[in-house]
Order: C-alpha cells, then sequence, then structure tokens
C-alpha cells in the first residue's frame, strides 16, 4: 500500500520535473501565450516556401489573373515550369557545378581544418594560442569587403572564370569556422588515449587518423554539413570571380541568367529557386542535430 | 590543467633524449600541420585584405596595375553624395535589422523553450529559412514584393485596407523596409536557435526558486534569464551585425541597389563601383571604409567575451 502510494509520488515528481511549471499555467493561458505567438512566427518564416513551391507549379494563366482563381491555391498544377527549366535551360550544368564545387571546397577545407585542429588542440607547439586567435579573427573577416582585391587576385593567378577559383577560394571561408568547430571536439578527447598510442610508438600521423579523427565522427560530420551549405550559399564570389553561362553556380545563374523582361519568368524562377534549396532542405532533414550542434558549437566556442 | 603540464613534463624530463628530440619535433610538426590551413588563408585572405588596402590608394582598374594616387579615391567619396546614401542605408539596414532580429529571435527562443509536444520538430522547422540559400529565398521575396502580383497586395485590397497595390520595391522608403523585412526573415531562425542553446543550459530549478520567492514573468526573464544569457547573446549579436552589414545577396538579387540609390549598402556600392564599373580603386575604397565599422563591431564581441570569464571564473575556453 504505501509502496505503492509512495511510487505514484515518484512518478508525478518525474513528470512533474519533466513539463516544469507548466502545471501553473491554464489551457487558455497557453494558448494565447505560447501557440498564438508560435504559430505565427512560423507562419511567417515558412510562408515564403509555400509561396515558391506552389508559384513553381502553377499555369502561367492563374500567376497573372488573380481574380478568376483564388491565388492562394493551384487549380491543375503543372510541371511545365520545371521542364522548361530543366531542359531549355542551363539548370543542371548551374546545379552540377554547385554541387561539384561544394565538395571539393569542403573536402579541401576538413582536410585542412582537422590538421590545423589537431595541431592546436593538442600539439601543443609555440604560439598555438596566437594562431588559434588569428584563425578565429579570420572567421569575422566578411567576404564583402576581400571580393575585390581576389579579383584580381584571382587574375594573376589566371583562375579567373574557372571553377578551380572558387575551389580554392570557398576554403577561406570553411576553414577557420570547421577548424573552430573540431579544436572543440578534438579537446573532449582524452589526452590518455594519445599517450597509450605514444608509448606504443605511434607516430602522430597514426595517432591523428587511427584515434583521433574515428572518435570525432560527430564533429567531422557537424563540419562538412555546414561547410557544404555554405558553399552552397556562396554568392558575392561566385558572382564576382565567375563570368560565362557554363561556369555559374546556382545562386548566380538564377539571378543574372533566368531573369528577363518575362512577365511569365516567375513559374520558372520559382521552380529554379525550389530545385536549388532542395538538396540542402533533404540534407537538412537527415542531419538536423548536427547541423544545430555545429551552429551553436560554433558560436558558444 | 598546468599542474597536470608540469608532472607530464617532469615524467618526460627522465629521459631528456627522448624529451628534446619530441621537443624539438613538436614545433616542426606543427608547421606540417599547419601548412594546408595557413596557406589558403595567407593566399585568399590575408593577402587579398592587405591588397584591398593597397588597391583603395590606387587607380586600378580590372587586370590592370594602378599607380599610387594617395587619397584621390577618399576626397572623391568624401564628395560623393551617393557614398554618403549607401552609408546611410547600411547603418540604418543594420541598426534596425539587428535589433529586430534580436528581439523576435529572444522571444522566438523562450517560446521555443517552453514545454511543449512536437518540440524537436517545430525547433528544426524554425531553421529553414536560415539553411535555404538567401539569394533562393530572395528571390521567393521578390515574387511576393512584385509591384503587380504582390500576394501582399492583393490580400490587403481583397481585406478593403488598401485601394491601390503597394509598390514595394519601386519606391525608396517602401524598397528599404521590404528589404529590411526580408533581412530579418533570414536572420531571426539563427538568433533564436543559438539562444535557444543558451537557454537550455539555465537550470530550471532557478526559476522555480525565484517563482517561489514571488519573482513574476517579467522578473524571472530580467533578473535570472538575461544575465545568465548575457555572455551568448554578446557573441550572437556580434555576428548578426557583423553580417548584417556587410549584407550584399538580399540586396543583389532584389533591387541591385535601386530605385534610384535608394537601397544600395556600401557592399553593393562597391560591387558596382569596383566590378561593374571596372574602377577596382574606388570599390576597394568603399570596402575599406568597412573596415573600422566591423573593428567596433569586434570590440563589442571581446567585452562580451571577457564578461564571460569573469562570470565563470578563470581559465575557462
Amino acid at each position: 500500500m504505501t509502496d505503492a502510494v509512495a511510487k505514484a509520488a515518484t512518478e508525478e515528481a518525474r513528470a512533474d520535473a519533466k513539463e516544469g511549471m507548466t502545471y501553473l499555467e491554464s489551457v487558455p493561458m497557453r494558448i494565447v501565450t505560447l501557440w498564438l505567438p508560435l504559430g505565427l512566427i512560423m507562419l511567417i518564416l515558412l510562408f515564403p516556401f509555400y509561396w515558391m513551391a506552389l508559384t513553381s507549379v502553377k499555369p502561367n494563366a492563374q500567376l497573372i489573373d488573380m481574380e478568376k482563381h483564388n491565388p492562394f491555391w493551384v487549380v491543375e498544377p503543372t510541371l511545365d515550369h520545371i521542364k522548361k527549366l530543366l531542359f531549355e535551360t542551363n539548370y543542371p550544368t548551374w546545379l552540377w557545378n554547385t554541387m561539384y564545387v561544394a565538395a571539393a571546397a569542403t573536402f579541401l577545407s576538413i582536410f585542412a581544418s582537422v590538421l590545423a585542429a589537431y595541431a592546436i588542440a593538442r600539439l601543443r607547439f609555440r604560439g598555438a594560442q596566437t594562431v588559434g586567435a588569428l584563425i578565429f579573427m579570420a572567421y569575422l573577416v566578411p567576404p564583402s569587403i576581400l571580393f575585390i582585391p581576389l579579383a584580381s587576385v584571382i587574375h594573376f593567378y589566371g583562375l579567373f572564370d574557372s571553377p578551380l577559383a572558387l575551389i580554392l577560394v570557398y576554403p577561406t571561408i570553411l576553414i577557420p569556422f570547421s577548424t573552430w568547430l573540431l579544436m572543440g571536439y578534438f579537446k573532449t578527447i582524452p589526452f590518455e588515449l594519445e599517450e597509450c598510442a605514444l608509448i606504443d610508438g605511434a607516430s602522430r600521423w597514426q595517432i591523428l587518423t587511427k584515434i583521433i579523427v574515428p572518435l570525432a565522427v560527430p564533429g567531422l560530420i557537424s563540419a562538412f554539413i555546414f561547410s557544404f551549405t555554405l558553399c552552397w550559399n556562396e554568392f558575392i564570389y561566385a558572382l564576382t570571380l565567375t563570368t560565362s553561362v557554363q561556369n555559374k553556380t546556382v545562386p548566380v545563374a538564377i539571378v543574372s541568367e533566368l531573369v528577363d523582361g518575362d512577365v511569365y519568368r516567375w513559374g520558372s524562377l520559382m521552380a529554379g529557386a525550389l530545385v536549388g534549396s532542395l538538396p540542402l532542405v533533404v540534407l537538412y532533414a537527415f542531419f538536423v542535430e548536427h547541423y544545430v550542434s555545429a551552429m551553436t558549437g560554433a558560436v558558444k566556442e | 590543467m598546468s599542474a597536470v603540464e608540469e608532472t607530464r613534463r617532469s615524467a618526460t624530463l627522465a629521459e631528456p633524449s627522448l624529451w628534446s628530440r619530441l621537443k624539438s619535433n613538436r614545433n616542426w610538426l606543427a608547421i606540417w600541420f599547419m601548412l594546408p590551413a595557413a596557406l589558403f588563408l595567407l593566399l585568399f585572405l590575408a593577402w587579398p585584405l592587405l591588397l584591398g588596402i593597397w588597391l583603395s590608394f590606387t587607380d586600378a582598374r580590372l587586370a590592370r596595375p594602378g599607380n599610387f594616387i594617395g587619397l584621390e579615391n577618399y576626397e572623391w567619396l568624401w564628395d560623393d553624395s551617393i557614398f554618403w546614401l549607401s552609408v546611410f542605408n547600411t547603418l540604418l539596414y543594420t541598426i534596425v535589422a539587428s535589433i529586430i532580429k534580436f528581439a523576435v529571435g529572444l522571444y522566438l527562443a523562450l517560446l521555443l523553450n517552453r514545454h511543449m509536444p512536437f518540440k524537436a520538430i517545430i525547433r528544426s522547422v524554425v531553421l529553414i529559412p536560415f539553411i535555404v540559400p538567401t539569394v533562393l529565398s530572395a528571390i521567393a521575396f521578390w515574387w511576393i514584393y512584385d509591384s503587380q502580383f504582390s500576394i501582399i497586395s492583393w490580400s490587403l485590397r481583397q481585406m478593403g485596407l488598401i485601394q491601390q497595390n503597394i509598390n514595394f520595391l519601386g519606391d525608396g522608403n517602401w524598397a528599404r523596409a521590404s528589404l529590411i523585412f526580408a533581412n530579418i526573415w533570414r536572420g531571426v531562425p539563427f538568433v533564436a536557435i543559438t539562444l535557444l542553446a543558451g537557454l537550455q543550459t539555465v537550470s530550471p530549478s532557478l526559476y522555480e526558486a525565484a517563482t517561489l520567492d514571488g519573482a513574476t514573468a517579467w522578473q524571472r526573464f530580467r533578473y535570472v534569464t538575461y544575465p545568465l544569457l548575457t555572455p551568448i547573446i554578446a557573441v550572437v549579436m556580434t555576428f548578426s551585425v557583423l553580417f548584417t552589414f556587410t549584407d550584399f545577396q538580399l540586396i543583389w538579387a532584389m533591387t541591385r541597389g535601386g530605385p534610384v540609390n535608394a537601397t544600395h549598402l556600401m557592399a553593393t556600392l562597391s560591387y558596382q563601383r569596383g566590378i561593374l564599373s571596372g574602377r577596382l580603386g574606388e570599390g576597394a575604397a568603399i570596402a575599406t571604409a568597412m573596415i573600422p565599422f566591423l573593428l567596433a563591431a569586434i570590440m563589442i564581441s571581446w567585452f562580451g567575451l571577457q564578461r564571460r570569464k569573469w562570470q565563470h571564473g578563470e581559465g575557462n575556453d
């Protein structure tokens, strides 16, 4: 009898702890202070995507005639815009460029960051603190003040208007960020593991590849996903450093190639924006937790 | 930490030859490990940064080195009303957007921190505007702000609030407001999710104690949440200000600085002068003029981090 009461009491307490102080709130109060504002903010945050998706399947006639049909919905959706985008423009090339540049730049920067982060966090060489601080400073240098001199530097190296220029330039955005993120991860791996390996005669390179990297896989995934997204997003360097149609990335190409004076351009523009965002959203859906930890981790460090 | 280091050092000192080898190796090794990252950052970040400052003192054009002309570019800009308009726009854009982003972001973070069903899903959905490439969502906003077929104008007309379509991007002040709104829309998720991470570290028992002492909801926020959140607010807002100040994508995708230069930010003006007109020197001067503002933002972050050290005691990296 007393056992049952005690058990019920602890269960109640546990439920209580989980819900915090929410029991103090009444239902109408919760609706007004929580669900209503939250719903409104979510609606505003998501509406542009709904609008993007809706426009990309709307027939042209309905796009410009808002009186006959309710513009918030679509009757007889069509795939014409997407078909036009994929078969009558260079969109597949742009998509491929974006993906190829993003993947290559991400691999390069993760490679460089792993080495740099390991050196700063574990080798404790002379000036490691200073180098770490410098890398953090590099994180704070925005592309907007670099693109002009960078254009002349790239000209000087003879890389202008080639995907290789982007692959080499993007790491400057990614390395500072992922080095800081990985330093945080490496610091959580116990020193003792490394010491054991050193005693067993492992070289630093072996320690890095056989012990540190396998243990830091979650951190690597975070850095990878976030870097890939940043590359996909990048606009100003791609705009400055590429000029020919077949070398452009999706964000640049949409703004400069798909935009023309046509009233009917909206359907294919929105389709272009939708198709360009989908890969990232899918990637994000699979790795939400890594993504959030990358974002908050880099800020917290 | 340092004590452990000391014992480790004395342990290795027992074999001087091995220790000296390891020591000499360590710095040497570090150079090799740092090399790839250092190469990238020196060649494509540090060097362009210095080159940009140098270019601002020359009359360089694209693919042609210029001559040193002293402060002439800056003197030009000083008398250029469009440049001052872009400075004004940049400050307006940064200040208004950052304040609203902070207020809405903090509010959203507080909402998301409460106990509710489907919390994880709601949290991940909130972040979507941050994931989608800015240019692509800017294009969607461009369509939403269209002068003829804007869905906002249509809805307001249906409700009988306005008679004529609003010319969102065609009128100077409307264009500024529309761009600021789009920037806030994109920035709020970042602020909210990072602040939420900070909020989750605040122990619920503090709120319970405060409630028992008779604190109101506002007092709980002001005297419990806010002080504990200050360090992360400092960092998040520094980044937010930094990215808003140097914003380029949104403006370029939607207005390209128009109508009649009304929405030019310093970044877009420097692109127009430096790359489109080919006057690298002048563009570089505009970009260089942004650096003092950025330094000010970094200083704020630095003081924020100092405060964090002070709150958590020494030795907290």
